[in-house]
């Protein structure tokens, strides 16, 4: 089982750091713990007693005859049994509702912490593999918690009473229980230790079953088209193989702890038994103690078996939990940046904050001054200098570039595929960082404005459109929470997606499953224009917004817009030429530069690479 | 049903009878060791006979090694047995799953899918590598007991005939209640679950409208509803340990009580009310040990019936009626095809539509947003079945062609195209598996591929990230044009998959497909009437139904919805 293999393989990273942790989350709770703690205790010690009453009990009233004692007895016992049995359902519940909150808390930990994680994170993981933290992963923490906790408490109290009622008996004897006990927790230890590496993979291979199997099913048309079936089941198989492997080594080798454990107990047992018996005959001891502390030496074996069986969950529950923090600890998005995004109006030429919506907006600036802040108006002036990035080290995107969209202005980019225009307005709002240069927004360094603040003065329509579970109209209003049921509908008029959606079974509530895989493709960019016009942003940026719209309809869709966006920043990405004509100025990429800008008719007199692009199109017609 | 799950074990079925045997020889050591004890000091210490006791210790020592032995093996064994079932049940779910058509998935969403692949699986593993030492243990140690509690004293084992039905019908209230609160709980970790999907797909969205906040918010509902639910599961589990102790304590106390008086008349030894106690308390132990199986089953059968029901799913496009025949030349007709998503809608997405291509021919598929273009091409290669009418390639209808053959002469190219996480050529070979690299190169040059691959960091080595995020949409989209020429089908279909394709590249591979590969059938979706303005006809689709078809002087000509098209791109083409 421990062949060669697996020789020299990556220890779990810092048992003791995850361990704490997690008693971290227990602490939040600690009085409820102590409660069942106290609780664990009354009903482990009911059960003690009932068990070491019954030959006094016996011995006093029943040989005697004394039946009113006999009944007096057995009133006692049942009013201890009752409270034993009510604390163990008592700290049975308490348990499980704390076990259930702490997970809560962890998942909800995790959750909120994903959030936060920078874009590259997502990309250089798959959806399945991350979902399996949230599941497979906390699941194994929930199972231990379940169990274990009250368990190993209890096990704790037995070991102790019994060593200590054997130290009473005979301390010298007592010395080879604590010797094999050393013996025991030194092995349990290690082997421990050991098994924790075998959980660690099998948890790792979960999460890659989970990813694959994830991955698949989101590309299932892709599949079906391929008739990849085969292969991917063949696949699959491998995977499975391998979690199969890992889950048995896993399991055999913690499994293993257990009977070693029995067995290195009934070593105890018949080496006490021989020590002792040489001890009796040498006068050192009585039989009858002899015979008592053998019982004793016996009942130690039993919490000592419930307790490795609860590693066995520990060990696991440590692997979910290391997987689980070590993603809490990936470092979130880096957000320095003090200034915000507010509403404003003018009084006498100086601008004043308010709450309501002016359809104005300023960014706050703190400075030592008296006010300890000025207000610059938020015009959508963004500059880009000297820009290098690269989403892997090795390859840049963009080289060097400078750019400049003047406020007001509809701004578009167009150049051949992967010339870098999606990674620009990437970079606008921070999905990304940069490498080198700066990005200036109103003539503020984007790096000093605050992240939130910042994306929520640009509405982004993507290429990819994703629609969540929910209504049609809790989809466009993901634009803006509070939007009116009216502006929900504006919105859809403006993005002419309304005529469809009243046709709708049930119009506007219809609802909206995986991804919205009812809908057309054109249908969910419709949405995703609406969720952006509702949304009503000072900045708007359209990438390949309307790509599976057809032309007609896009005209429309492009008229509401424009008078929407009146004044305001447009920033659009396409590749049909009929999509950014009218724009007031026209960026050409090409391999992550800037090759031309201008407006359309200035760009056709230039006869560069536009015109050609342009005339491309004028030839295959 | 528990019969059928245990039925996927297969071939580790052999383990698990092997753990059976261990643990089952284990428990007789077990049972061994306390008669050599009694011997060594009954006979050894009370003799005085050192050698005696020494030979005991021995064969105690050998009890325990062979303890040991027997352990090992039974923990080897169940953790094969457990882990092989587990794998089996996920391997037929997926197998299953391979032959899905999409109405099927709809019904169970992906994210419940996955759960069901894995925590469900999760679920019923542990169950058997937990459950099967106390199972096998229980009842040999509750037949011992109760044997011998009834060879030493029948009045008192009346005590039984209430202390075990009592037993009984609490067991069984409880897993009578907690069932259903197991399958509830199953369906809130799947919401949770989709949370996360959804989330973590739409990312970028998120991001984008600063939302974090509000998703956040959404997944506290679901984890609150999932914690609740799971609370009460949990909860009414948990009163087994309580109920049973209740039942134990009564019977201990019964027990002294009855067993005093029968004493006291003289019926009954003190020496056997103490041995009977403490058979009573090995019994009622085994017997908590058996319910605690018989609920971690319950949990384990919620999610076996998750399980099963993916596994049972009716498939709604099989081979049924498939005969042994291959698609030869590609010709494609619909006849008065009429088609709806659910057979419960009211309206008819596709209504009534007819037409013929010959092999060989450019056809060009127009139409507003949401007039049913892609959902007519995926009739073709069976993604769905029509809902009446008849789609038919080279004169058969298409129920009649094995799906793999039917699938494999017929590439579509997506609009919503996936690549997976894998290098680039892995994502090519899709197309074909053992395809050489000349094969490769030269449907690069096709879909003009070899114009930005030197650009990439590795080239045709190159690790797509997630759903392929490290190259842009129109590169992705000259990919997958790539990977379906691979295929060298008879029907190539493109549902708008040059859309973030720049004109002049989108001209040069029309213009490779028509004179490298001029006997394929080209089917072509597009937004821009210079996609398709070269085809042979144009089909113009509005609302379902065929608007007209012809060329595109005729369409030009006649046609008002095609001239509307026309103006509506042309606009300031005219310099």
């Amino acid at each position: 089982m421990a062949g060669p293999r697996y020789i020299g393989f990556k220890k779990p990273k810092n048992t003791k750091k995850t361990l704490l942790r997690l008693l971290s989350y227990l602490g939040r709770h600690k009085w409820k713990f102590c409660l069942v703690a106290a609780l664990v205790f009354v009903s482990a010690g009911a059960n003690l007693m009932g068990t070491y009453l019954l030959k006094p009990v016996i011995n006093r009233f029943i040989v005697p005859g004394d039946m009113d004692g006999l009944l007096k007895a057995v009133a006692g016992m049942a009013v201890m049994y009752f409270l034993g049995a009510m604390s163990t359902l008592g700290y049975n519940l308490l348990m499980v509702k704390t076990s259930q909150q702490v997970i809560q808390e962890i998942r909800q930990d995790l959750f909120s912490h994903v959030q936060t994680l920078p874009l590259k994170y997502f990309d250089a993981h798959t959806h399945g593999e991350l979902m399996s933290r949230f599941t497979n992963d906390v699941d194994t923490v929930q199972e231990a918690m379940n169990s274990s906790f009250a368990m190993i408490i209890q096990s704790f109290m037995m070991l102790f009473g019994t060593i200590v009622l054997m130290m009473v008996l005979s301390p010298l004897l007592s010395l080879i229980v604590v010797v094999f006990l050393i013996l025991m927790f030194f092995f349990i230890k290690v082997s421990g230790s050991r098994s924790r590496r075998y959980f660690s993979r099998q948890q790792a291979e979960i999460g890659k079953l989970n990813g694959f199997v994830e991955e698949m099913m989101a590309g299932q048309k892709v599949e079906k088209v391929f008739n990849h079936e085969r292969k991917d089941f063949e696949k699959f198989c491998e995977i499975n193989e391998n979690l199969r492997k890992e889950g048995t080594a896993a399991l055999s080798f913690s499994g293993m702890m257990v009977p070693t454990i029995v067995s290195l107990s009934y070593l105890n047992y018949a080496v006490s038994a021989c020590v002792g018996g040489i001890f009796t005959l040498t006068g050192l001891l009585d039989l009858g103690s002899l015979a008592a502390y053998l019982v004793y030496v016996r009942q130690s074996a039993m919490p000592l078996n419930q307790l490795t069986q609860q590693v066995n969950f520990l060990l696991a529950a440590l692997s979910g939990a290391e997987r689980i923090f070590e993603m809490m600890e990936e470092k979130p998005e880096i957000d320095e940046g003090k200034i915000t995004l507010c509403n404003v109006r003018e009084e006498g030429g100086q601008l004043l904050e308010c709450r309501e919506e002016t359809g104005r907006f300023a960014w706050k600036i703190p400075e030592n001054t008296r006010e300890g802040f000025r207000f610059v108006p938020l015009l959508g002036d963004v500059r880009f200098h000297d820009v290098v990035f690269g989403y892997t080290p090795k390859k840049n995107v963009l080289n060097g570039i400078s750019l400049y969209a003047e406020p007001g202005q509809k701004i578009a980019f167009v150049g051949s595929t992967g010339a870098g225009k999606t990674t620009i307005v990437n970079l606008i709002n921070r999905f990304y960082e940069i490498r080198s240069g700066s990005i200036t927004y109103d003539g503020i360094d984007v790096r000093d404005i605050k992240k939130d603040d910042l994306r929520r003065s640009l509405s982004m329509v993507i290429q990819d459109t994703h629609l969540f579970t929910g209504t049609i109209a809790d989809n466009i209003r993901y634009g803006r929470l509070d939007a009116s049921d009216e502006e929900v509908r504006e919105a859809a008029r403006i993005a002419n997606a309304d005529s469809f959606i009243r046709r709708l079974p049930d119009g506007y509530d219809t609802m909206l499953y995986s991804d919205g895989s009812s809908l057309s493709q054109g249908q969910r960019q419709l949405l995703a224009i609406a969720r952006a016009a509702v949304a009503r942003p000072p900045v708007l940026i359209l990438d390949e917004a309307t790509s599976s719209i057809d032309t007609r309809t896009e005209r429309l869709i492009e008229k509401g817009m424009d008078a929407i966006m009146e004044g305001r920043t447009v920033f659009v990405i396409a590749h049909r030429l009929s999509t950014v004509r009218n724009s007031h100025a026209i960026m050409v990429l090409e391999q992550g530069r800037i090759i031309e800008r201008g407006s359309h008719e200035e760009l056709l007199r230039q006869k560069g690479r536009y015109y050609q692009l342009y005339t491309g199109q004028y030839e295959l017609e | 049903m528990l019969l059928r799950l245990f039925s996927y074990m297969g071939k580790y079925r052999k383990f698990a009878c092997l753990a059976i045997f261990c643990i089952t020889a284990e428990s007789i050591f077990e049972l061994l060791v306390p008669f050599i004890m009694a011997d060594l000091i009954d006979i050894g210490v009370a003799g005085g006979d050192r050698a005696y006791i020494y030979s005991k210790g021995l064969q105690m020592v050998v009890c325990a090694i062979l303890a040991l032995i027997l352990g090992a093996g039974s923990a080897r064994f169940s953790a094969l047995a457990g882990q092989g079932l587990g794998a089996e049940l996920r391997k037929a779910q997926y197998e299953r799953l391979q032959y899905y058509s999409f109405s099927n998935i709809d019904h169970f969403r992906v994210s419940s899918l996955v759960t069901r692949l894995t925590s469900d699986v999760t679920n019923i593993q542990n169950t058997v590598a937990a459950g099967m030492r106390p199972f096998c243990r229980g009842p040999v140690m509750l037949v011992m007991a109760t044997a011998a509690a009834f060879t030493m004293n029948r009045e008192l084992a009346v005590v039984f005939l209430v202390a075990l039905p009592v037993l009984a019908v609490l067991l069984f209230l409880i897993i009578l209640r907690v069932r259903p609160l197991y399958s509830k709980m199953q369906g809130a970790v799947d919401t949770v679950n989709r949370i996360v999907q959804e989330n973590l797909t739409a990312i970028r969205v998120v991001k984008a409208y600063v939302r974090e906040g509000y998703e956040i918010h959404k997944f506290e509902e679901g984890n609150q509803n999932l914690r609740k639910q799971s609370e009460t599961a949990f909860c009414l589990a948990s009163l087994n340990m309580p109920s049973m102790q209740f039942v134990m304590y009564g019977t201990i106390l019964a027990l002294i009580w009855f067993g005093g008086e029968l004493i006291l008349q003289g019926r009954m030894q003190v020496g056997e009310l103490t041995g009977f106690l403490s058979y009573v308390l090995q019994l009622l132990n085994s017997l908590m040990m058996i319910s605690n199986v018989f609920l971690m089953m319950t949990r384990s059968l919620a999610s076996g019936a998750r399980i099963l029901e993916v596994i049972d799913e009716k498939i709604d496009i099989t081979d049924e009626d498939a005969r042994d025949i291959q698609v030869q030349h590609g010709a494609v007709t619909f006849e008065h095809v009429w088609f709806k998503y659910k057979a419960d809608a009211k309206e008819y997405v596709l209504s009534d539509i007819s037409f013929h291509i010959r092999p060989g021919e450019t056809i060009g598929i127009l139409g507003q947003t949401g007039s049913a273009k892609s959902t007519l091409v995926q009739l073709i290669p069976r993604l769905y079945d029509a809902t009446k009418g008849v789609v038919k390639i080279d004169g058969i209808p298409v129920r009649e062609y094995p799906i793999e053959h039917l699938r494999d002469a017929i590439a579509v190219v997506l609009q919503k195209n996936t690549l997976f996480s894998g290098s680039l050529i892995d994502n090519l070979r899709w197309g074909k598996e053992d395809a050489s690299m000349e094969e490769i190169e030269e449907a690069c040059r096709i879909a003009c591929v070899d114009e930005f691959i030197g650009r990439l960091s590795d080239g045709y080595n190159t690790e797509m990230g997630q759903g392929g995020v490290n190259v842009s949409g129109g590169q992705k989209q000259r990919l997958c044009i790539a990977r379906a020429v691979l295929k060298k089908p008879k029907v190539l279909i493109l549902d708008d998959s040059t859309s973030a394709v720049d004109t002049a590249t989108e001209g040069k591979i029309r213009k490779a497909l028509k004179e490298k590969l001029p006997d394929m059938t080209k089917i072509i979706i597009a937004q821009r009437i210079s996609s398709v303005r070269g085809a042979d006809r144009i089909i113009l689709l509005d609302d379902g139904r065929v608007s007209d078809i012809g060329t595109h002087e005729e369409l030009l000509g006649r046609s008002r919805i095609y001239q509307e098209i026309y103006e509506s791109q042309k606009e300031g083409v005219d310099l």
